[in-house]
């Protein structure tokens, strides 16, 4: 009969760091603030447990409901944009830099360089560029002979929401790029070859070989912009300000939060509230990760090369 | 164990330790020293250079610091100081409710009786008043006036006098948009907030009766989509044809630039855009005129808001010294120097000063000739969190000027939120 192992009280010292630190500045806040959202003020200012009400009032009365909606559907059109635009266009350009075409590296680090550069200063360059005055958006457009398509982008409510989320689009392009060239480069040359004797194009080598072994990356990528998506909040705040015009046509559920809970110029602070909203947030992004965890990457098949 | 020779340095170093603090009192007793906590960090140099020297000459015993704090951090760095009991003995205030929670706190002292606290009118004392209006907390130093300024040489080159009615306001503007080389009317609605501080609130108390119609407001019997208030948002909607290409896109600092370059002809202000504007371009000619009047109500009221105060800390140790600090601000000496360091910000003080400034010396001479109030939206109205009535103006001035509501929707919107919460607007 073996001896029992001793408990590995070595593994709790290693762990010990991580856990404290992730504890005290990650889930402690985490509940702190999931714990406010369920107190309330009361007339003399101290704070009182109120249950879930502050969620029923989110959407029951009008007054909050439609801009949380509002919010809410705006942040969908913006997740989609990413999904739809940003993604398919990332892997095309890593499809593309993982041929033989000459200049590769320039063109990699040209499309990855705004993702390192501060939402700030992505802001406020398209906001120069797309300026009515001065922005070089009209001129480039009348070079083209477009010059009936120059509109005040971020003014109109039409546009303004689509126009930022491409100038994310733009921004943030070069890390789902990155991903997929990383997944792209890791398959074997030997399978693209037996393709290629097997008399396939490389548009069907595409699909039928390289696609589906870079289905996890798929699956990655999405829930990144996904969850990215859905905390956004610089671009609109550092571009459209926090009441995001016009008419609250760019307001997502970030802006929404930030001017609940941080109150702006007369408008007071309602951390209560707020933190309501940080809540629901924190539901819609758990509900996405969990469906990626258990609708598909359980389904997945590991691949070994 | 302790030693002889031990205890002795000891009993020394506390003799010594006793005579310093014994200096410092003496030293206290012969000068007093009070700070001053502020947002305003743009003023350092002249309350150090300027104002402070002028009121220490006078009163050789009392040195005052000016100490102010980042604007945007000052409301939690002060509010962090008077909990711990460090903040200094004088008080910058913000208008209306910072300020109010600071006094309803017991960290400011009242000050009613201070002498030379008549030298303000009951409307310059209403931003650091208690809601009954029988408290002052803060002596009044500052507000900003709102109104036109216009390009002088585009108006002589086009022929174009000073409009004083909306008639004669609208046909200028006419004249400069059939002309086309110049924005009739430079104001942008992407940063929202000018569409309401330098349109409704500019031209709207004319038409609401200043006062009259502001404390009507606040007592439930007038309404935003009714009379004065309604005439107002119909008033700014007639703007909308006048204003420059894409000034759906255009924000505030953009505006200030296209009218410091010449570009366009009239631009709605506060006064503090004179010094930013003369800065932007010294050569500018500048020029301006207060609030046009209506067919319907042919007196103008500006609009004078209240801005900056100085208030008397509780847990300060000089009390008197602070006192006669904030008597001075009170007189015409501090409004002299103020008004001409900061043109722009003009003293509230019943007193004579001039300013070396010609734009702003106009401003101030409105003042004269006319009565005043100040934003509707700033007392008591906008205390509410969702909605709050001062970030709905904003949207409702903002879409009238973008075409996307019509003045009576706007107004509806507006009206309908603050009633939402606001008990006296309740009744029918």
């Amino acid at each position: 009969m073996s001896r029992r192992r001793p408990f590995p009280v070595h593994i709790l010292v290693f762990l010990a760091p991580a856990v404290l630190i992730y504890t005290l500045f990650m889930i402690y806040p985490l509940f702190d603030s999931l714990w406010l959202s369920l107190n309330n003020k009361t007339p003399a200012g101290g704070s009182v447990f109120v249950g879930v009400q502050n969620y029923q009032t989110m959407f029951g009365q009008d007054l909050w409901a439609k801009p949380f909606w509002n919010a809410l559907r705006n942040n969908a059109l913006f997740f989609a944009i990413h999904m739809f635009v940003q993604n398919p266009i990332g892997l095309l350009f890593a499809a593309l830099l993982g041929t033989r075409i000459r200049g590769t590296r320039i063109y990699r680090t040209i499309i990855f360089t705004p993702t390192i550069l501060s939402v700030v200063i992505i802001g406020f360059v398209w906001k120069l560029i797309l300026n009515p005055a001065w922005g070089i958006s009209r001129g480039v457009l009348m070079t083209f002979g477009l010059g009936s398509l120059d509109t005040p982008w971020l003014g109109l409510e039409s546009t303004a929401l689509v126009t930022l989320s491409l100038i994310s689009v733009w921004q943030n392009i070069g890390i789902p790029m990155m991903l997929f060239l990383a997944a792209l480069i890791r398959i074997p040359e030997d399978l693209l070859e037996a393709a290629r004797v097997d008399g396939a194009g490389a548009w069907k080598i595409f699909w039928r070989v390289q696609f589906p072994l870079i289905l996890p990356t798929v699956g990655i990528v999405s829930v990144l912009t996904f969850v990215g998506n859905f905390n956004a909040f610089e671009l609109i705040y550092a571009t459209q300000g926090a009441l995001a015009g016009p008419n609250f046509a760019s307001d997502i559920l970030g802006t929404l939060f930030f001017r609940t809970f941080f109150g702006y110029q007369l408008q007071p602070a309602d951390p209560y509230m707020g933190s309501a909203i940080a809540g629901i947030m924190l539901l819609i992004i758990l509900t996405g990760v969990l469906i990626y965890l258990f609708g598909w990457q359980r389904r997945l098949q590991e691949i070994r090369y | 164990m302790i030693t002889a020779p031990m205890f002795k340095r000891f009993a020394t170093f506390l003799l010594r330790l006793a005579s310093l603090v014994g200096f410092e009192t003496v030293w206290a007793q012969g000068k007093v020293q009070l700070t001053i906590e502020s947002w305003r960090t743009d003023d350092l140099k002249i309350w150090r250079d300027t104002i402070l020297p002028a009121f220490m000459k006078k009163n050789p015993n009392i040195e005052v610091v000016f100490s102010p704090t980042a604007p945007t951090e000052y409301n939690a760095v002060l509010s962090a100081k008077l909990k711990a009991g460090t903040a200094g003995d004088l008080v910058t205030c913000r208008p209306f409710d910072k300020s109010l929670e600071i006094y309803d706190a017991g960290q400011l002292v009242a000050l009613n009786d201070l002498p030379g606290m008549d030298n303000f009118s009951e409307l310059a004392k209403a931003a650091w008043t208690t809601d009954d209006g029988k408290t002052t907390f803060a002596v009044p130093m500052a507000s900003v006036i709102h109104g036109f300024l216009y390009n002088k040489a585009i108006f002589k080159e086009l022929g174009l006098d000073v409009p004083k009615t909306e008639k004669e306001f609208l046909a200028v503007l006419d004249k400069i948009k059939a002309n086309g080389k110049y924005i009739p009317l430079v104001i942008g609605t992407k940063d929202q907030w000018e569409s309401a501080t330098m349109g409704y609130q500019n031209i709207g108390p004319t038409l609401w009766d200043g006062e009259t119609g502001r404390k009507d407001l606040i007592k439930g019997s007038a309404k935003y989509n009714q009379g004065g208030f309604l005439a107002a948002f119909d008033a700014l909607a007639k703007w909308r044809p006048y204003l420059g290409p894409g000034y759906q896109a255009l924000a505030y600092a953009d505006s200030q630039n296209l009218f410091a370059q010449g570009r366009g002809a009239i631009y709605p202000a506060g006064s503090w855009d004179i010094g930013v504007l003369r800065q932007m371009n010294p050569k500018l000619d500048l020029g301006a005129f207060k609030p046009y009047t209506f067919e319907s109500k042919t007196e103008c009221i500006i609009d004078d808001h209240p801005d900056i105060a100085l208030g008397l800390n509780a847990a300060s140790k000089n009390k008197e010294a602070a006192r006669t600090f904030l008597s001075w601000i009170a007189s015409a000496e501090f409004a002299q120097l103020y008004a001409n360091a900061l043109p722009g910000f003009f003293p509230l003080a019943n007193v004579k000063y001039t300013l070396d400034d010609p734009v702003a010396q106009e401003f101030v001479n409105w003042r004269k000739d006319n009565k005043a109030s100040f934003r509707c939206s700033y007392q008591i109205l906008s205390r509410n969190a969702n909605p709050n009535n001062e970030n709905d103006l904003w949207n409702a001035c903002a879409q009238i000027l973008n075409g996307t509501e019509t003045a009576q929707q706007a107004a509806d919107i507006v009206q309908k939120n603050l009633a939402s919460w606001y008990k006296p607007q309740q009744g029918t």
